[in-house]
């Protein structure tokens, strides 16, 4: 099982909780998630960064968890679908969005694109610009996500399901 | 009826998706469970001849390298596409010739990197062309369909035409890619095998598996519960379930084998290209005397699978003399198969494609020349239609849309650097059914459970079961419970050809119906165990109707094309359909939705090619082959028509899976037309072929 100079100990949150594990060096963060803490909800859909369904938050922005190799996180804070609602019993407002709208149909891409809906709420409130974002708006100015916004800034994420414009709506509910 | 169907019901397995606790095959961690990574062949044409395990082994972590020296034999499967490690023999690129298995994903894949392959390579033949002296005329295209039908003298008729189109259509080779890559896990316990596998329909798995493994279906199990996305490429069993089963069988160990995404197109089956040619022949007032579709495609030397894309050429036009015929020639490529709506998404493209370039021709309205050839009864086959609405779907789209106000002429309106067009095509997709069993229980709490071996691959056919069983029971919906996607329950035909909701339904209204009886008999409490009624509708779904059974559509596009870039952009999509009675009003309009995204992707975006020096697909994976993204798509609307049809099933539903491709892309393309006023015939319209066929810029 590996040559121990191949592995090291690596110490992260997982949804507000600690794991120490010792960890193969070519483990990504996305078959850590996975294989070693049964949280399956991250998907592989690709395992190459092409589809977004392996979405995660890192230190609260959005990442291609099979794109990063778990070593390298030491330290670091993961949000997973299975977390976006810490404690609380009830659905996230995207998760609840998602239901309302029925914004997805197999399921796959689905917790992909929730994440990744958070990530982007965060980044639009933190200014940062898209390729559709009026390049006259001030460094730093929260972005307004219209349709436009999250149609680009979603784009990562795939739905084979065709489920887009369901999706931007529930986006929309939540900004709304 | 308690007007339970047809209510926009939520998903019953919406919380578990959205949560991310739903479970597909590759996440169920067993005890001692392994990984397993295939190899594929590296010649398209040729033979093994020696296989060096030696570097394999040697990675830590690796338990044992399959091949067909020492993989367990099978018996010979009905679909040889599953004869995987059985000999030497590589009928294509990308066929896998041998699996590593070890205790982590990150072994098997260095362990398959590490096995080492002989070949003797022989000279291949990968390019279809409509000369290729292999092409033959199939007894019989795929879904059953005859290979080639004449009626009239469509020749003759077609020089005697006052008016004639006479156009040729490409469409590439097209990939399935479910956002789940097939997966599987199995394992073997007391002679019994277990399988969680991403498939359409587990009783399907389970029989090929039982003729394989030489097992009695009885000794095996197949779990179904959560598939993500088919499309087609999980209809029948592929080879991920009998690698799985096999190597558990060869390490002892539970096995999961997930098939990497870039090896999907070459080993789950893809949409053949397809080369149309049609000649619609009319006389001045637009009336069809001749129409002739004719399809070259390929298929591999695996097996015969001819894409049925004359077909629906049977259906739409009444037209004296026609001939429609399918020609195939077998090549040293991978293995076409279903995908979303085989043969009549790329058939009708281009018959519908043909039809506006004639509606041109004949200087009138394309919704006009399609109404004016509406046939009495279906063309090909002379029977009567249990209902025919497409008229109605083209009268009540051309309303919603705004048809009536556009300029007809082409490259009437421009927007900067932008040509806008609107196009229009009609769709249309047979109905499909077939014998299933149910059982439906009445529990002592005042519940209800059904059960069924339905799969809900994103359909939400738990969801609108639940409906039909609700409605046949007389209860609220909150008080039926359902359970599918198991060979444990009572058997069901798999999810596919848009029929699974009317194939499960039928045995879940049977059953409820029965059990409705029951209890109406029955007087005092409850049994400890319920009281159950079942159904089996073989003999009764699967009888031969007289009449031709299809539903019907219309979609509409808008599209803006950027004359600097060659992009086409579509501003607006909408379908209206008449499909029977809509069972769930919310997870219909997502199948819609979906089927024209699919569709849009399929004008637009979505393209494989076949290398001729490699023989391999080019683009085969996500960064290469582009399925729509969210900036793709704007606005999409679908419609239904009130469609009442009493010859269909006790519910009075069409299939409506896969109407929403069928079409799409032939309204997109008219609108290109309309929008440039050049007809490009060739999929997908990516920018460079739509700027290279734009009129040189100054000269417009």
């Amino acid at each position: 099982m590996g040559n121990d100079q191949h592995r090291s100990e690596t110490t992260l949150r997982v949804n507000g909780k600690p794991h120490t594990l010792t960890v193969d060096h070519r483990r990504v963060l996305l078959d850590l998630l996975r294989e070693d803490l049964d949280l399956t909800g991250a998907k592989k859909g690709c395992d190459h960064g092409q589809c977004g369904a392996c979405t995660v938050l890192v230190d609260g922005r959005r990442v291609n968890s099979c794109l990063l190799f778990a070593v390298a996180l030491d330290g670091c804070e993961v949000t997973t679908v299975e977390g976006l609602t810490g404690d609380a019993e009830e659905p996230h407002p995207l998760q609840r969005a998602f239901l309302e709208r029925d914004a997805f149909q197999c399921g796959y891409c689905t917790p992909g694109q929730i994440c990744s809906a958070a990530g982007m709420l965060a980044e639009a409130a933190a200014g940062h610009p898209s390729h559709v974002t009026d390049p006259a708006t001030p460094p730093g100015t929260p972005v307004t996500l219209d349709r436009m916004e999250i149609r680009e800034r979603l784009s990562g994420n795939l739905c084979r399901c065709g489920a887009y414009p369901r999706i931007a709506e529930a986006v929309e509910d939540v900004i709304e | 009826m308690t007007g339970t169907t047809g209510a926009p019901a939520e998903r019953r397995e919406g919380r578990e998706k959205v949560g991310g606790t739903a479970r597909y095959a590759a996440e169920f961690p067993l005890p001692g469970r392994v990984q397993a990574w295939p190899v594929p062949a590296a010649v398209a044409r040729g033979r093994v001849t020696g296989i060096d395990t030696a570097a394999a082994l040697a990675v830590p972590g690796v338990l044992d390298v399959l091949t067909h020296e020492n993989a367990p034999r099978l018996a010979e499967p009905d679909d040889a596409t599953l004869a995987v490690l059985q000999d030497p023999r590589v009928p294509h690129r990308g066929w896998f010739v041998a699996l590593v298995v070890a205790e982590t994903l990150e072994a098997a894949r260095a362990g398959a990197a590490a096995v080492r392959v002989g070949y003797e390579a022989g000279k291949h033949d990968v390019v279809l062309t409509p000369s290729h002296p292999g092409l033959y005329v199939p007894e019989e295209a795929s879904a059953g369909q005859p290979g080639v039908r004449e009626q009239g003298d469509p020749d003759g008729a077609f020089e005697n035409s006052a008016v004639r189109v006479d156009v040729a259509y490409r469409v590439p080779p097209l990939h399935n890619h479910p956002m789940e890559p097939h997966a599987s896990t199995a394992r073997w316990e007391d002679g019994r095998l277990l399988v969680h596998t991403s498939s359409q329909g587990a009783h399907t798995v389970r029989a090929v598996l039982a003729g394989l493994f030489g097992l009695p279906e009885e000794r095996i199990v197949v779990t179904a519960e959560h598939v993500g996305g088919g499309f087609g490429s999980k209809g029948t069993p592929r080879p991920d379930v009998v690698l799985a089963a096999m190597a558990a069988r060869h390490t002892g160990r539970p096995v999961t084998v997930a098939f990497p995404r870039r090896y999907l197109p070459a080993v789950v089956g893809h949409r053949a290209p397809t080369l149309h040619r049609l000649r619609l022949g009319a006389d001045a007032d637009g009336r069809l005397s001749c129409l002739t579709h004719e399809v070259t495609t390929h298929t591999s030397r695996v097996k015969e699978f001819v894409e049925h894309a004359a077909v629906p050429a049977r259906i739409m036009y009444a037209a004296p003399h026609r001939r429609t015929l399918h020609r195939v020639a077998a090549l040293d490529v991978p293995s076409p198969s279903w995908m979303r709506a085989p043969g009549e998404a790329p058939g009708m493209y281009a018959l519908e494609s043909a039809v506006d370039e004639l509606a041109g021709e004949l200087g009138m309205d394309p919704i006009e020349l399609r109404v004016r050839n509406e046939p009495d009864v279906e063309p090909d086959s002379g029977r009567p239609f249990s209902s025919r609405h497409l008229a109605e779907c083209l009268r009540e789209g051309a309303r919603r849309f705004g048809w009536d106000r556009r300029d007809p002429r082409p490259r009437s309106r421009r927007d900067g650097p932008l040509l806008l067009g609107t196009g229009v095509a009609a769709a249309t997709y047979p109905v499909l059914v077939g014998p299933s069993t149910a059982e439906a229980r009445a529990l002592s709490d005042g519940t209800f459970a059904v059960r069924t071996d339905a799969t809900d691959i994103g359909t939400g056919a738990r969801t609108v079961l639940a409906q039909v069983a609700a409605d046949a029971l007389e209860v609220p919906l909150e008080r039926v419970r359902i359970e599918v996607g198991s060979t444990e329950l009572p058997s069901a035909p798999l999810a596919g050809g848009s029929s699974g909701t009317a194939s499960w339904g039928w045995a879940v209204h049977e059953a409820c119906a029965r059990l409705t009886h029951r209890l109406a008999g029955h007087t005092g409490p409850l049994p400890l165990q319920g009281i159950d009624a079942h159904a089996d509708t073989t003999g009764t779904a699967d009888a031969e109707s007289a009449y031709a059974r299809h539903a019907f559509g219309a979609h509409f596009a808008e599209v803006a094309v950027d004359t600097a870039s060659g992009e086409v952009r579509v501003a607006r999509l909408l379908g209206v359909y008449a499909a029977g009675r809509i069972l769930n009003a919310r997870t219909a309009r997502s199948q819609f939705v979906g089927g024209m995204t699919m569709g849009l992707g399929m004008a637009l975006t979505e393209g494989s090619t076949m290398d001729a020096a490699f023989g391999d697909f080019v683009e085969s994976d996500l960064a290469s082959y582009h399925v729509p993204v969210h900036a793709d798509v704007a606005e999409i609307e679908a419609h239904w028509l009130d469609e009442d049809d009493s010859r269909l099933n006790p519910m009075g539903s069409k299939g409506i899976g896969e109407i929403g491709i069928v079409g799409t892309a032939a309204a997109i393309g008219n609108a290109v037309h309309h929008a440039t006023g050049v007809r490009f015939r060739e999929l997908p319209l990516t920018p460079d072929r739509v700027l290279a066929g734009l009129p040189a810029r100054g000269t417009s």
